[in-house]
């Protein structure tokens, strides 16, 4: 009998019992038609070496365990930054069902969106009655302020036309006439989730400013791009914000939508750029993205508008955070105040205080192009080596760029960066030359198993970890709180590397 | 609940009266089709279902690809399953289901491994065919202990006009044979994932059962052997079923497809019994090989003592003597364990209202295990069920239950506000809703990363996360104090 009420057990452990153990031998043995067990860990092995690394390396069709994922996911988390605003993707629905769940995963929150549901009649006669039906169904029901409209490869493939679709749905009522409904053509066979970010950014901005006459200001805008640690980071961008007196316009700000509180209420909407605030954001001063790679296209068009627009590459850490804070203060002729200089002193301090057990370290780094970028930069800074630098959403520039980085520290020598790479690619990376800590989203755990580097999750999506995305990395105060996660790791691993008494356990110190 | 069934029946009316006001008329009319109360002696839940869902109202369903490589066929663990288009449906679906297995994964495994042909522009403009041909030699040289491939088709596909059945039949030839099998389960094909999964059932039978003729048995036939038909071993579920079956005296060659491996599938023609648990999924492949092999099956449900007990019962009166006292052997094993998990449990939970939400089997399956704790379910509703699953769902729930097909995000919310359930079960979607609104909820796709809740053993740990769902202290906190 397995179960005991005073004790019950789940997956955990119901399955190491002796009844279930032979089952499942028996299982595999009468019904499986399994490989033999030498066989199998023959390739185990050989999935390890160098000549499979060529093998894999030399894979020009095949993408196993991608490290990026589609356009309109990038859309949907661009528009839920605004005040009030239901994002519609126009295309089959599955889609949206997982936009939703994928962001619910990571956030632990609510994630609203609709879907023009098409199907096969769509298919063939096009999605315009979906989109004149979805939009009248969705000003009503959900009673948005704005609805911004991104694509499915679907509608893509067919060639539906945003722009048309719109106005004849508006024309037939669906939505008043000035009611905003800004769109962006996302088409999943292009770029990635970043891709579609800048796409519905664009969209929402040109939405707002086309034809507007730019009247300056003192004010300053900020986008953060898509990034799981929207919430944390934002708050912390504020704060900065505000403590250098800076008036600022946050383009897409998610950081309440995806942090409302359990007190009897469900808030379909919460907080967001007020659409008010995002048309005056024409007559800003500058612009700031943190993330190059993820607002080419909205810089473009902003730029164009005659404001200064300046990319960073998310930045993390002393140097990251100084050249944000400096661009802030240049831009806006504010100056750094004192309690800001005081926590950048105490993240050297905490730097200064731990470096000792980061200093020589290894690591190898995988995720959006601009946060290996930042990660890389405070890893130098730290005396580590970020020896394996994946994006699978980078390019040919940023691995220039990542270059041009390592070849700026001794600590970036021998390091290297692979753009357009898989975590089936990382996986022979890290067997052929280990390292001894891996950073990525939740999926390194595949490879933390695979191969034994410990995984420090910093990432998106981060599943199996909870609260993570309320802690800012941005920020002295964010680069604290990377620099603790990494401590953490290090730390729990000396201890796990240490503990077998009367073996290893002398240096089980109490003292670190 | 102090309402009578004619005041909880006039309640649900006006409730949904007022949910339907918030739609265009349009709309509200074809909404109204999918919303209503069962009223007892009724053959069906009085609602209409399988129909397209609405564009805008944000519903829960997914598509055919999820129907397809989400669940039918993503859990065959020996095979590689490329999910053939954009880079999004593989990513979003990896490794989400929780389809528990065992095996060296990425060696002689893939399930929780997310192999895509990553479309780009010029594979939409030049079609794909080249580029799927390539990958299968890719996985052939990366994975050589594959034991075949399936092609899950994204919305793309069906579109351009790319070949993918030439492209498997011309591998599988290169390859000796090689099981290759293309699945069209684009996502906009039919009205939600059902589609999916009829289709998924579809090529088991063309690519699977229709190419093994003449192969040599794998093992030596038995009067007892059955395959466990439509279980996913969501945390193991499949798992806590077999173990029952067997220690009744069944032999159990297959399972579909949670922890499932193609010789398992290749076995099945030769059961005696096909035991169903999700209808919905794979009742096609089941009345398949009922008329082609002439293997009778029986839907079961392993939710909850009192299912169990009479789907053992059930199972057996297909086998003889030897099989039925097992069944009771099996019954009165558990017997204790069971009445001390309603012991200290029914008391904790007794008279507590659910609303469910889910897909599959489980609006209708899960009732009984709800009512064994003490508990009562009701509202209802399936993201893709049919008719004949809302005929079968009259057998379980009572005189007044609020019915709801293909429920929008708006009218969930507002029942559960108005009917103020104990608990609401659906997915990842609903959860974060409902728990703000101070409400407890369980995933009843996930188990919310808990389970096994299949068999005796996972009833024990459904009760456990029932009563902590419900009895958290958490929901005593939701409002200020000083408010």
């Amino acid at each position: 009998m397995t179960q005991n009420v005073e004790n019950v057990i789940d997956h955990f452990n119901l399955f190491r019992g002796p009844e279930y153990i032979e089952m499942f031998e028996n299982k595999r043995k009468n019904f499986e038609n399994p490989h033999p067990d030498d066989k199998i860990e023959e390739v185990r092995e050989w999935t390890k070496s160098w000549e499979y690394r060529e093998k894999n390396f030399a894979r020009e069709a095949l993408t196993v365990n991608p490290a990026k994922a589609c356009q309109p996911l990038g859309a949907v988390f661009a528009a839920v930054g605004f005040e009030s605003t239901m994002p519609f993707v126009h295309g089959s629905q599955g889609c949206v069902a997982y936009y939703r769940s994928h962001f619910s995963r990571h956030f632990k929150e609510p994630s609203s969106c609709v879907s023009s549901s098409m199907t096969e009649d769509a298919a063939v006669f096009g999605g315009l009655n979906n989109m004149i039906d979805g939009l009248a169904n969705t000003y009503n029901m959900y009673k948005p302020k704005m609805i911004v409209v991104s694509t499915t490869c679907m509608a893509e493939v067919i060639g539906d036309d945003l722009n048309g679709f719109i106005q004849q749905a508006r024309s037939k009522g669906s939505v008043p006439e000035d009611f905003d409904v800004p769109y962006a053509h996302t088409p999943a066979f292009v770029g990635s989730h970043i891709t579609g970010y800048d796409n519905a950014l664009r969209g929402i901005v040109s939405h707002f400013w086309e034809g507007k006459e730019r009247t300056p200001n003192e004010k300053i805008n900020f986008i953060g791009g898509f990034d799981g640690y929207t919430v944390g980071n934002l708050r912390e961008v504020k704060r900065l914000f505000d403590l250098m007196g800076v008036e600022h316009t946050i383009l897409a700000d998610n950081s309440e939508v995806w942090d409302t509180p359990a007190d009897g209420e469900f808030r379909m909407y919460d907080g967001g750029t007020k659409l008010d605030d995002a048309k005056a954001a024409i007559n800003a001063k500058a612009t700031i993205s943190m993330q190059e790679y993820c607002t080419e296209k909205t810089l473009d068009y902003i730029a164009k508008t005659g404001q200064e627009t300046v990319a960073l590459n998310h930045p993390v850490g002393v140097a990251g955070t100084d050249k944000f804070l400096m661009e802030v203060a240049r831009i806006t002729g504010k100056p750094i105040p004192a309690e800001l200089t005081k926590e950048r002193g105490r993240l050297v301090d905490a730097i200064a205080d731990s470096s000792a057990h980061i200093h020589g370290k290894k690591f190898a780094i995988y995720g959006d192009p601009d946060l290996c970028y930042g990660l890389a930069s405070f890893l130098m800074e730290l005396g580590a080596e970020p020896v394996h630098v994946l994006s699978t959403n980078g390019s040919k520039d940023w691995e220039a760029k990542m270059q041009a980085l390592f070849d700026s520290s001794p600590f970036g020598k021998g390091c290297k960066a692979y753009p357009g790479r898989d975590l089936w690619h990382m996986r022979s990376l890290l067997n052929t030359e280990p390292v001894d800590f891996l950073i990525g989203n939740t999926y390194g755990k595949y490879l933390e198993r695979d191969t034994g580097t410990p995984l420090i999750r910093i990432g998106f999506p981060v599943f199996d970890r909870h609260h993570h995305h309320r802690y800012p990395v941005w920020g002295y105060q964010g680069a604290m709180n990377v620099l603790v996660w990494m401590l953490d790791k290090i730390f729990d691993e000396m201890d796990k590397n240490t503990i077998i008494p009367a073996k290893t356990d002398y240096s089980f110190d109490i003292i670190r | 609940m102090s309402l009578t069934v004619e005041q909880v029946k006039a309640r649900n009316q006006d409730l949904i009266k007022e949910v339907l006001e918030v739609y265009p008329d349009k709309t509200a009319k074809r909404r109204a089709k999918h919303l209503g109360t069962f009223e007892e002696g009724k053959s069906d839940c009085g609602v209409k279902s399988n129909i397209k869902s609405i564009p805008g109202v944000m519903t829960i369903r997914g598509c055919a690809y999820a129907g397809s490589k989400g669940v039918v066929w993503g859990p065959i663990k020996d095979m590689i399953h490329i999910s053939h288009g954009p880079v999004g449906c593989g990513q979003y679906s990896w490794a989400a289901r929780r389809n528990y297995y065992i095996g060296t994964t990425g060696v002689d495994t893939f399930v929780t491994m997310q192999f895509t042909s990553d479309f780009q522009e010029k594979d939409i403009v030049f079609g794909g065919d080249k580029k799927l041909e390539k990958i299968m030699d890719e996985i052939q040289d990366l994975f050589p202990l594959n034991k075949g491939i399936t092609v899950q088709s994204e919305c793309p596909i069906g579109l351009i006009g790319d070949d993918i059945e030439a492209v498997s039949k011309k591998k599988s030839k290169e390859y000796d044979g090689k099981t290759i099998v293309p699945v069209r389960c684009e996502g906009f094909r039919g009205v939600s994932q059902s589609l999916g999964h009829h289709i998924a059932n579809d090529t088991i039978r063309d690519w699977v059962f229709d190419k093994m003729d003449g192969k040599p048995a794998a093992f030596e036939a038995t009067p007892y052997d059955v395959a466990i038909i439509g279980d996913y071993n969501i945390g193991g579920d499949a798992w806590a079923s077999r173990i029952l079956l067997e220690e009744m005296g069944l032999r159990v060659i297959a399972q579909w497809s949670g922890d499932g491996s193609i010789a398992e599938l290749e076995n099945t023609p030769k059961a005696k019994l096909n035991v169903l648990h999700c209808y919905r999924s794979m009742n096609y492949i089941s009345r398949h090989m009922e008329e082609k092999y002439g293997i009778p099956w029986v839907e079961y449900n392993f939710f909850g003592p009192s299912k169990i007990e009479a789907s053992l019962r059930e199972i057996a009166s297909h086998f003889d003597d030897k099989i039925k006292e097992g069944a009771e052997r099996v019954i009165a094993k558990y017997k204790p364990m069971m009445q001390a998990v309603i012991d200290k449990y029914k008391p904790r939970l007794e008279g507590k209202t659910v609303m469910l939400f889910v897909g599959g089997l489980r609006p209708r399956h899960v009732i009984g295990a709800y009512e064994d704790l003490g508990m009562e379910v009701v509202g209802t509703g399936y993201e893709f069920g049919h008719n004949d699953d809302y005929q079968r769902t009259t057998h379980y729930v009572k005189d007044g239950t609020l019915i709801y097909d293909d429920v929008t995000g708006y009218e969930f919310e507002k029942f559960v506000e108005k009917v103020q359930p104990d608990l609401v079960g659906s997915g990842i979607k609903e959860k974060y809703v409902f728990q703000k609104m101070g409400v407890p909820f369980r995933q009843m796709h996930s188990w919310d990363y808990s389970g096994p809740y299949h068999g005796y053993d996972g009833f024990a740990i459904f009760a456990r996360d029932m009563d902590m769902a419900i009895n958290n202290p958490v929901w005593g906190l939701t409002k200020a104090p000083w408010k």
